[in-house]
C-alpha cells in the first residue's frame, strides 16, 4: 500500500518513463481506489500528451548567454 | 545598466531581465512561423536589439511581452518580404496551354488539399506551445528550470541533480510543483480533448 503523496510521485516519474515496474504496478493498485489520485494522473498524462505536442523549443543556456552580452552591448 | 523607459504607469522595461523571462517564449513563437531553428533565434535576438534601439517610445501601454511580440511580428513579415524579393515572381497559369506545360512544376498542383486537416494542427500546436511556453514563464524560477530541463530538453534526472545541486527526490518534488501549476495554469480547453 502506498500513500497519495508516493503515488503522485510514481505519476510523475511515469510521465518520464522513469518508474519502476514494481512503481507502476503499486500505483496502479493505488489508483483503484483513489479517485482524487486517479483524476490527477489522467490530468498529468494529458499534460505530457499536450508537451509531447506542442514540440516546445528552447534556447540552450549558452545561446541565452550570447543574447545577453548583445544586450549588455547596446544598452 | 540603464534603467529605461522612465514612466508612471505599472508597464516598466527591464531589458536585463529580457532573455531571461521572454527568450523561450519568443522563440517558440518564432519557430512555429519560420520553421528553423536558426532563423528563428537571429529574429530573437533582432527584437531585443530593436526593442532597446526603440525603448523610448515605448509607452507603457502594452506589458513587456506584448510589445516585444509585436516587434517579433513585424521581424518574421519583415524575414518573408526578404526572402520572397529575392525568388522569382511566381508563374501561374489557369490551363494547360500545351502539351509541354503539363511537364515540370506548376504551381497550381501544389495547393493545399482544401480537405486537409494538417494545416489546422500545426496552427493549433503553435497556439498551444505558446501557451504552455507562457505558462512556464509564469512558474517560479526553480521549478521551471527543472522543468524546462526535464520535459523540454529532456536531460536524465541525475545530469540536472548535478547541474544544479539537488537530489533526486528534490527533483520530483520540483517536477510534480511545475505540473501541477501548469495543469492549472493551461487554459482548461486544452485538457477537454
Amino acid at each position: 500500500m502506498i500513500n497519495c503523496e508516493k503515488a503522485s510521485t510514481i505519476c510523475n516519474k511515469k510521465q518520464y518513463k522513469e518508474a519502476t515496474l514494481f512503481e507502476q504496478i503499486q500505483l496502479g493498485f493505488h489508483l483503484l481506489y483513489c479517485k482524487a489520485c486517479a483524476a490527477f494522473s489522467k490530468k498529468n498524462k494529458k499534460l505530457t500528451i499536450l508537451c509531447e505536442r506542442a514540440y516546445l523549443h528552447n534556447l540552450s543556456e549558452l545561446e541565452k548567454e550570447k543574447m545577453k552580452e548583445k544586450i549588455e552591448h547596446n544598452i | 545598466m540603464v534603467s529605461t523607459s522612465i514612466n508612471m504607469t505599472e508597464n516598466q522595461l527591464n531589458p536585463a531581465s529580457w532573455v531571461d523571462q521572454y527568450a523561450d517564449y519568443l522563440f517558440n513563437y518564432a519557430v512555429a512561423r519560420v520553421s528553423d531553428a536558426e532563423i528563428a533565434k537571429d529574429l530573437v535576438q533582432e527584437t531585443f536589439l530593436a526593442g532597446l534601439k526603440s525603448a523610448k517610445n515605448y509607452q507603457g501601454a502594452a506589458t513587456e511581452r506584448t510589445w516585444l511580440i509585436a516587434i517579433l511580428k513585424r521581424k518574421v513579415i519583415d524575414y518573408y518580404r526578404k526572402i520572397n524579393s529575392k525568388k522569382g515572381k511566381a508563374e501561374v497559369r489557369i490551363n494547360y496551354s500545351s502539351q509541354s506545360d503539363s511537364a515540370g512544376d506548376w504551381l497550381e498542383e501544389n495547393v493545399a488539399d482544401p480537405f486537409s486537416t494538417l494545416e489546422n494542427d500545426q496552427i493549433e500546436n503553435a497556439e498551444l506551445g505558446q501557451a504552455i511556453q507562457e505558462c512556464i514563464s509564469k512558474l517560479p524560477k526553480k521549478q521551471s528550470a527543472v522543468f524546462v530541463m526535464k520535459t523540454i530538453r529532456g536531460l536524465s534526472t541525475e545530469d540536472i541533480c548535478n547541474e544544479l545541486g539537488i537530489n533526486p527526490s528534490n527533483l520530483w518534488v520540483m517536477v510534480h510543483r511545475a505540473r501541477t501549476n501548469l495543469m492549472g495554469c493551461l487554459n482548461e480547453n486544452w485538457f477537454k480533448l
